[in-house]
């Protein structure tokens, strides 16, 4: 079914193959006997904006997941920079939805942009002098110095995403996952916030992966889409996945992507199945 | 007028205060321990939202210290073993929040029910029943004090081998566990080295006073700073002031010292309160100007 896909993977992975930075062959992803989606095989290169869309439970956040190391493939191989992944590298950058911080958390912005580069080291901190001017330059570049030194609880959601984008990049990751970076920000901070991640690649040639369940905020800046839905995959650019025949294909029902202007709606999707496991207060994903 | 006087005389008497001053040196010493451990450990309490989980855990370390005090034996490690097996439980059937409140609300009864017991069944001195639930100051003797400072010591490097991973873990458990903390790990070992804090203020502030100094000074300090290291600083200071402070006041008088303790931990939450109100009003009104750009 996605051999279309499967064949530009390729052409494109002999350009460079030792350049991609997340390689899946074959990968497949279950529940129980529920296949969230098998045969995957995608190639995310250097500076590639990937959007993953598909509907709830498709398996976007699990996808994620699988690149963390969180959640083991059920069939397949993945590697992540070279090798398959591992718990935690300073090499991978991550941002999950702005729900996902402990309302009691008695935090400053720096603090959380901090936790970020040495926040998971034992004992006590060394060498501060150096972490302390790296944070006030990750503050400066994502436009959060202003409010550096007040309480994230206090902050808007467009500086905390701010925030976590910057935390996120504290690193200089090689790698950047956002897992709905963008759910209940207003326009103007949701484009705030993908022109930073936008920025961060062209400049440092980041990778990004970029779950959404929204793709125009991100239409303009995506090299290509990743759609889950049912079990199985379409990905290309948005031109060749985005279009009537082929989310028709993929849902096997009759769905029609209509275009106006620069944005896109897809209509016609069968209801969205139940999500599956991914609940903010259930980090590793156990089904209560 | 003279009951009154006379009442105030019970909780206000200072008569041979520097005789009574040399019979407490273990117990400020031991105070001063505490302070340190609960206003610490209380700062990790907020973020983890566990004031549930030290009542919970608070109440069986009630029933290890009866249990102790009826068969005769050390009573700091009747409570620190009972703890444990509270704390132990909580972490490992409520890692989950969900869960937490639950198992907390189903042992909590059952380790006071059972600590009941042990105190009917008891047949020494009354004071010493009374004392495992509302504190007692100058019944710290040296084979106790060496178990107090010994915990306490263990609590200590404890927390400073795993404050940074603990606070990333507490304050944004996802991004912390997707950058190689072991979060689970974490919080299971938090919940031990809490219990062990929460048996050692049992001792002095008695079973059901603990929250006093393990959560109030902490939820004060954090009513007044974000600072990561403001906050255990403030919360160390409450915490010691409260006790060392209700340990002098309580010393005349013939009441224990529970009291005076939660009364200033108290003032110092209501004092710390309304400035952070103030504070916060501050920030509000400086973020009012950049957030236009």
């Amino acid at each position: 079914m996605a051999s279309v896909s499967h064949a530009r993977a390729v052409r494109t992975e002999g350009r460079d193959a030792d350049a991609a930075v997340v390689s899946l062959r074959g990968a497949a992803l279950s529940f129980g006997e529920r296949v969230l989606w098998q045969g995957l095989d995608l190639d995310v290169r250097p500076g590639e904006f990937l959007a993953v869309l598909g509907p709830n439970g498709s398996g976007k956040t699990s996808f994620v997941r699988a690149l963390l190391g969180q959640r083991q493939l059920s069939d397949g191989t993945l590697t992540v920079l070279g090798r398959p992944p591992r718990g935690g590298s300073r090499h991978i950058g991550y941002v999950p939805q702005q729900a996902t911080l402990s309302a009691h958390a008695m935090l400053r912005a720096r603090d959380l942009v901090r936790f970020g580069i040495d926040g998971h080291g034992f004992g006590p901190r060394l060498r501060t002098g150096a972490v302390r001017r790296r944070v006030d330059e990750v503050l400066e570049s994502v436009g959060a110095a202003a409010y550096a030194d007040v309480p994230v609880g206090l902050l808007s959601g467009g500086e905390r995403q701010r925030v976590r984008i910057g935390q996120a990049l504290a690193t200089d990751p090689r790698i950047l996952l956002c897992d709905e970076p963008l759910l209940s920000l207003d326009l103007h901070h949701q484009r705030a916030v993908t022109e930073l991640v936008d920025a961060r690649r062209r400049s440092h040639g980041t990778a990004v992966v970029f779950v959404t369940h929204e793709i125009n905020p991100v239409l303009g800046l995506v090299d290509r889409v990743l759609y889950l839905a049912r079990g199985s995959y379409r990905v290309g650019t948005p031109d060749e996945v985005l279009t009537s025949e082929s989310l028709s294909q993929l849902y096997g029902t009759q769905v029609d992507v209509v275009r106006v202007r620069n944005r896109i709606t897809v209509v016609g999707v069968p209801d969205e199945v139940a999500e599956p496991a991914h609940h903010p207060e259930l980090p590793h994903g156990v089904r209560p | 007028m003279t009951l009154a006087d006379g009442i105030w005389q019970q909780i206000f008497n200072f008569d041979n205060y520097g005789e009574l001053l040399a019979l407490v040196r273990n117990s400020l010493i031991a105070g001063a321990a505490l302070g340190l451990v609960g206003g610490l450990v209380g700062v990790f309490v907020i973020m983890r939202d566990l004031p549930f989980a030290v009542h919970g855990i608070s109440e069986l370390s009630f029933a290890g210290a009866s249990a102790a005090l009826l068969m005769g034996v050390n009573i700091v490690a009747g409570s620190i073993v009972g703890s444990l097996i509270a704390a132990g439980t909580i972490g490992l059937l409520g890692s989950r929040a969900r869960d937490r409140n639950s198992v907390i609300g189903t042992i909590m009864p059952f380790g006071l029910g059972l600590g009941v017991l042990f105190l009917a069944l008891y047949e020494g001195r009354a004071a010493n029943k009374f004392g495992i639930l509302t504190g007692q100051i100058v019944a710290v003797d040296t084979p106790q004090m060496s178990w107090l400072l010994g915990t306490s010591a263990l609590v200590l490097i404890a927390l400073a081998v795993m404050w940074r991973p603990l606070a990333f873990a507490s304050a944004d458990p996802e991004v912390a566990e997707a950058r190689g903390v072991p979060v689970r790990a974490l919080s299971f070992a938090f919940m031990i080295v809490l219990g062990l804090a929460v048996a050692l203020s049992v001792q002095i502030v008695g079973a059901l006073l603990v929250l006093t100094l393990v959560v109030t000074p902490a939820a004060a300090a954090a009513r007044v700073t974000a600072s990561p290291v403001l906050l255990p600083v403030l919360s160390v200071v409450f915490a010691v002031a409260s006790i060392e402070g209700g340990i002098l006041l309580a010393l005349g008088s013939s009441i224990p010292i529970s009291p005076y303790v939660t009364t200033i931990s108290f003032t110092i939450y209501i004092v710390c309160r309304l400035a952070g109100t103030y504070r916060t009003r501050q920030w509000g009104a400086r973020r009012a100007v950049p957030e236009t750009t």
